[in-house]
C-alpha cells in the first residue's frame, strides 16, 4: 500500500472529486430474474460498485432442531469476489463481512414476513463483483430486490445510502476517495413506505448537528433510490401493458 | 476423505424415459444432436477491477472468471517462471443445495483440472511472467466462480479462464538493477496466456454418447471424459469423472467426439478474441 | 360508514411497500397484502384487482412455491421411500408425506417394500388432505384419477400463474384441449401433466403454456393463445377420443 498525501476531496467549484454536486447520487442499475436456478435473483449497481443476489427459499429448514417454529430462518451471507478490488481479496471470509453478513440480516429480517413460513429457512446470498464503496447497501438492496423477484412477502423495499463528511462538506453516496479519505461514512437504510429505520451504522465522528443534517440528506436520496426500484419491477410487466 | 454424495437432482422416471426415446432418434431432449453444445456467450472485460475478465454462458451454466495480478516471489527451484493460480468456487447463488464454504472436492477437482490444461499445454507462458529473475515475478490469481449451475461446468470454467487470460494485458513494468517500478495504469500488449485451450466433455448415457450435457443429463449420466485440446487437436488433459465404468471402444469414440466438438469452441472463441 | 379510501385502480401492478387502501374492509386473509391499523399494503408484486363490494385482491405474478391448500390437486414428485409411506416433493416450501395406506388401501404389511408401487422418481397426481402451520401437507390418492403418473410429459410453471392456465370458468384450459387435442391435467402447485397424439401438438402446447406465464397480467390472452394454436397446428382439433380432465 503506498503512503499518499491526502488529495482534496472538495475541489474549488464545489464538485466532487467525480464531478457530481454534494447531494448527487451515482447512476444506478439493476437487473432481475439474472439466474435460472435461483427464486429470485438481482444485480444492483451504483456507479461502480456491483453486486448479484441469489435468495432460495422459504423451504424447510434440516437439521428439524435449528428450524424456528414460529417463523422462517434467514441465513445471510456477505461476501466480496477475490477479483472484486482492486488488491486481490482472499476468499476466506474476513471480519468484516462476517460482521456485515449480520448487519444485512437484521435488516432484512425487519422486512420480510417471517411469520408466514414457520420451520422454514430462506437463504441470501450476496456476492459483491465489483467493490467502490458503498458495498453493504448495494448488497442489501441486490437482496431486497431478489427477495421480491422470489415473491417472498415483504413490508417494503429496502432503499439505503450512505452519506460522507468530506472536507468539512456533508456528501451523499460516498465513492472510495471519499470512504478512504473522509471523516464520516454513515450507511442509512430503510423501509421508505414506512419510514423504518433497518440498517445505521456510523463510522467515524460528527457532531449532533451534522447526524441530523445527514438525515435529512439521506432521505432525499433513498426517496429517489426507492423510486428506482419500483419502477425496476413494474418495468417487466410494461412491455405488455394493457391499453 | 470423500463421501459418496446424496441425490441432489431427482430426476423424474417419465423424464428418463423421454430422454432415452430422444436419443433412440438421435435428438436430446432440448433438441440438440449428440455432439452439439448449448448457446455459448462471452463477455470480456465484464469486471472492471479485474486485470481481466470474462462473463461466459453455456446454456443455463453461468461463470464469472476474473483474472489479478499480484507481485511474488518466484519458486527456489524456478527462478525464471513466474506463478499461475487457478481457484474455482462452486458458490451457494449457484445451485440450491450448495452450501456456502471453502470450495468442496467438486470446486478443487475443476481447479486442478483447469490448472493442468493451462500449465500442461503451455498455454500459459509462466516465463513472460518474469520481473526480475530469481527475485521478482507475477502472480496469476485466476479466480473462476459459478454462479448458476446448469451442468457441464468444468468446459464453462475452462472457456472462462482462456477468455479471462486472453483479456488481461501486464502492466508496464520499469526495473533499474535492483529498483522496480509498476505503473499500474499503463498496460503492456503482453498476456500471460499465448495459445488457446479448451476443455470438451463427453457423457455416456445407456450406449449414447453426448458433447456438454445439461443438468438434466448429468443426473442420470453412467460416466464421462473430459478431453482438453488445443487447436492442433493435441490432447493437453484428460479427466473420468462419475462412477460409472467405460470400454476402451467408447473412450476412442468418446476423443474423436470431443476433438470434433472442440472447434465449436475455438470458433467461438475467436469471435472476441485476435486467435 | 368509515371513510374507505382505494389508492390504485383496477388491475394495476403493485409492488412490495405500496399504500394500497385505507379504511374499514372486510377483506379476505392474505400473504399477499398486510396491514397496520387501517393501511392495507401490498407485500408481493402483483397485479391489484377491484371486486364488487370494495374486495380488493392482489393476485402475485411472481413465486416459484405453492402454498398448499386443503383439497388442491396435486402433481407430486416422490423424493424419499419410507416405512409407512413416501415423501413427496410438491414445490412447496414444505415436503407433503403420503401415507401407504391411502395407496394400498390397507395397513402397511411388516417388511413390505413399498418400492413396488411408487419410488423415487415416480410422478403421483394427489389431492392435499390436510395442513396447517404445525405440520407438514398430508397427501391422499383415493379418488378418480389420482394415483401414479404412468405417461405423459409434466411440465412445470409458477404455481402462481395456474388460475390463467384453467381461465375464468375453466376457458383457457378449453381453448387449450379442444385446439390441440391434447389431455391436460393441471396440478395446482404448478405442474401440468400432458400427454398428446404427437409432438407436434406437445410442443404447440408448451409453447402456449410458457406464453401465458409470461403475460398472464394481460388482457385478451384467451383469444391470442386460441389464435397461436391455431397458427401452429391449424385449425380445431376437435379429437372425440381426447379427455379433457381439469381438476380444480
Amino acid at each position: 500500500m503506498m503512503q499518499v498525501q491526502k488529495p482534496r476531496l472538495i475541489l474549488e467549484n464545489g464538485l466532487r472529486v467525480d464531478g457530481r454536486k454534494p447531494d448527487e447520487l451515482r447512476p444506478i442499475r439493476i437487473e432481475l430474474g439474472v439466474l435460472k436456478n435461483a427464486d429470485g435473483s438481482a444485480i444492483f449497481e451504483m456507479g461502480n460498485t456491483k453486486v448479484i443476489a441469489a435468495v432460495y427459499g422459504p423451504k424447510e429448514m434440516h437439521p428439524r432442531h435449528l428450524a424456528l417454529p414460529d417463523k422462517a430462518s434467514l441465513r445471510v451471507r456477505y461476501h466480496m469476489a477475490p477479483f472484486s478490488t482492486d488488491e486481490r481479496k482472499n476468499p476466506a471470509p474476513s471480519r468484516r463481512e462476517i460482521e456485515l453478513s449480520k448487519v444485512i440480516r437484521e435488516a432484512l429480517e425487519a422486512t420480510v414476513l417471517v411469520d408466514l413460513f414457520p420451520r422454514t429457512v430462506i437463504d441470501v446470498f450476496m456476492e459483491v463483483l465489483q467493490a467502490d464503496a458503498g458495498t453493504r447497501l448495494v448488497s442489501l438492496m441486490a437482496a431486497s430486490m431478489a427477495l421480491a423477484d422470489a415473491g417472498i412477502p415483504m413490508k417494503d423495499l429496502i432503499a439505503g445510502v450512505a452519506v460522507g463528511k468530506a472536507d468539512g462538506v456533508l456528501v451523499l453516496d460516498i465513492n472510495e476517495p471519499e470512504d478512504m479519505w473522509g471523516e464520516a461514512d454513515m450507511p442509512v437504510a430503510m423501509l421508505p413506505s414506512l419510514g423504518q429505520v433497518v440498517l445505521l451504522q456510523l463510522n467515524g465522528n460528527m457532531t449532533p448537528q451534522e447526524f441530523r443534517q445527514a438525515l435529512d440528506l439521506v432521505q432525499k436520496g433513498i426517496s429517489i433510490i426507492y423510486n428506482i426500484e419500483k419502477e425496476a419491477l413494474r418495468n417487466r410487466y410494461a412491455e405488455y401493458k394493457e391499453e | 476423505m470423500s463421501v459418496t454424495p446424496p441425490n441432489e437432482n431427482i430426476v423424474p422416471l417419465i423424464k428418463k424415459d423421454s430422454i432415452l426415446a430422444s436419443l433412440e432418434r438421435g435428438v436430446r431432449i432440448d433438441g440438440r444432436k449428440l455432439g452439439e453444445y448449448r448457446p455459448i456467450s462471452i463477455t470480456l472485460g465484464y469486471i472492471k477491477k479485474a486485470e481481466g475478465s470474462a462473463l461466459v454462458k453455456i446454456g443455463d451454466t453461468m461463470v464469472l472468471a476474473g483474472v489479478k495480478l499480484e507481485e511474488g516471489e518466484p519458486f527456489e527451484d524456478m527462478p525464471n517462471q513466474g506463478n499461475l493460480i487457478v481457484n474455482v468456487e462452486l458458490l451457494p447463488l449457484a445451485y440450491e443445495t450448495f452450501e456456502p464454504g471453502p470450495p468442496d472436492e467438486n470446486a478443487i477437482e475443476i481447479a486442478r483440472v483447469v490448472d493442468r490444461s493451462l500449465r500442461d499445454s503451455k498455454a500459459v507462458d509462466l516465463s513472460r511472467l518474469v520481473i526480475i529473475p530469481g527475485k521478482k515475478v507475477w502472480n496469476v490469481w485466476v479466480d473462476v466462480y459459478v454462479f448458476d449451475y446448469g451442468g457441464n461446468v468444468l468446459d464453462v470454467c475452462t472457456l472462462a479462464s482462456v477468455a479471462a487470460l486472453y483479456n488481461t494485458r501486464l502492466p508496464k513494468v520499469e526495473v533499474e538493477g535492483e529498483n522496480v517500478k509498476i505503473i499500474k495504469e499503463e498496460k503492456t500488449d503482453i498476456t500471460p496466456i499465448v495459445q488457446p485451450v479448451v476443455t470438451v466433455t463427453v457423457g455416456k448415457i445407456g450406449k449414447y454418447l453426448i458433447v456438454d450435457p445439461n443438468i438434466t443429463e448429468e443426473s442420470i449420466l453412467d460416466a464421462k471424459v473430459s478431453f482438453s485440446y488445443t487447436r492442433e487437436g493435441r490432447i493437453v488433459g484428460m479427466q473420468k469423472g462419475v462412477n460409472g465404468s467405460l470400454t476402451l471402444q467408447e473412450i476412442d469414440a468418446m476423443e474423436n467426439l470431443a476433438r470434433t466438438a472442440s472447434q465449436i469452441l475455438f470458433d467461438e472463441l475467436k469471435k472476441y478474441i485476435n486467435l | 360508514m368509515s371513510n374507505t379510501k382505494i389508492y390504485f385502480q383496477d388491475r394495476s401492478i403493485v409492488t412490495p411497500g405500496d399504500l394500497i387502501a385505507e379504511g374499514d374492509f372486510q377483506v379476505p386473509w392474505s400473504p399477499y397484502f398486510y396491514r397496520i391499523e387501517n393501511k392495507y399494503y401490498a407485500s408481493v408484486t402483483g397485479l391489484f384487482t377491484i371486486k364488487e363490494g370494495n374486495i380488493f385482491e392482489v393476485i402475485p405474478l411472481e413465486g416459484p412455491h405453492y402454498y398448499p391448500r386443503v383439497g388442491d390437486t396435486v402433481i407430486g414428485l416422490i423424493e424419499d421411500v419410507e416405512i409407512y409411506g413416501w415423501v413427496v416433493d410438491i414445490k412447496s416450501f414444505y415436503s407433503a408425506y403420503l401415507p401407504a395406506l391411502s395407496l394400498l388401501g390397507r395397513p402397511v404389511t411388516p417388511g413390505e417394500d413399498l418400492r413396488r408401487y411408487l419410488t423415487i422418481g415416480d410422478y403421483v397426481l394427489a389431492k392435499v388432505e390436510t395442513f396447517d402451520r404445525t405440520i407438514n401437507p398430508i397427501l391422499t390418492v383415493k379418488g378418480k384419477g389420482l394415483g401414479r403418473i404412468a405417461s405423459g410429459t409434466v411440465i412445470d410453471i409458477s404455481p402462481v400463474k395456474v388460475p390463467r392456465v384453467i381461465g375464468k370458468n375453466k376457458s383457457m384450459l378449453e381453448v387449450l384441449t379442444s385446439e390441440t387435442g391434447c389431455e391436460v391435467i393441471v396440478g395446482q402447485n404448478g405442474r401440468i401433466l400432458i400427454r398428446c397424439a404427437s409432438s407436434a401438438q406437445e410442443d404447440a402446447l408448451t409453447e402456449a403454456i410458457n406464453v401465458i406465464q409470461a403475460e398472464s397480467h394481460t388482457k385478451g390472452l384467451t383469444e391470442r393463445i386460441r389464435k397461436l394454436l391455431r397458427e401452429k397446428l391449424g385449425g380445431s382439433k376437435n379429437d372425440a377420443s381426447a379427455e379433457t380432465k381439469a381438476n380444480t
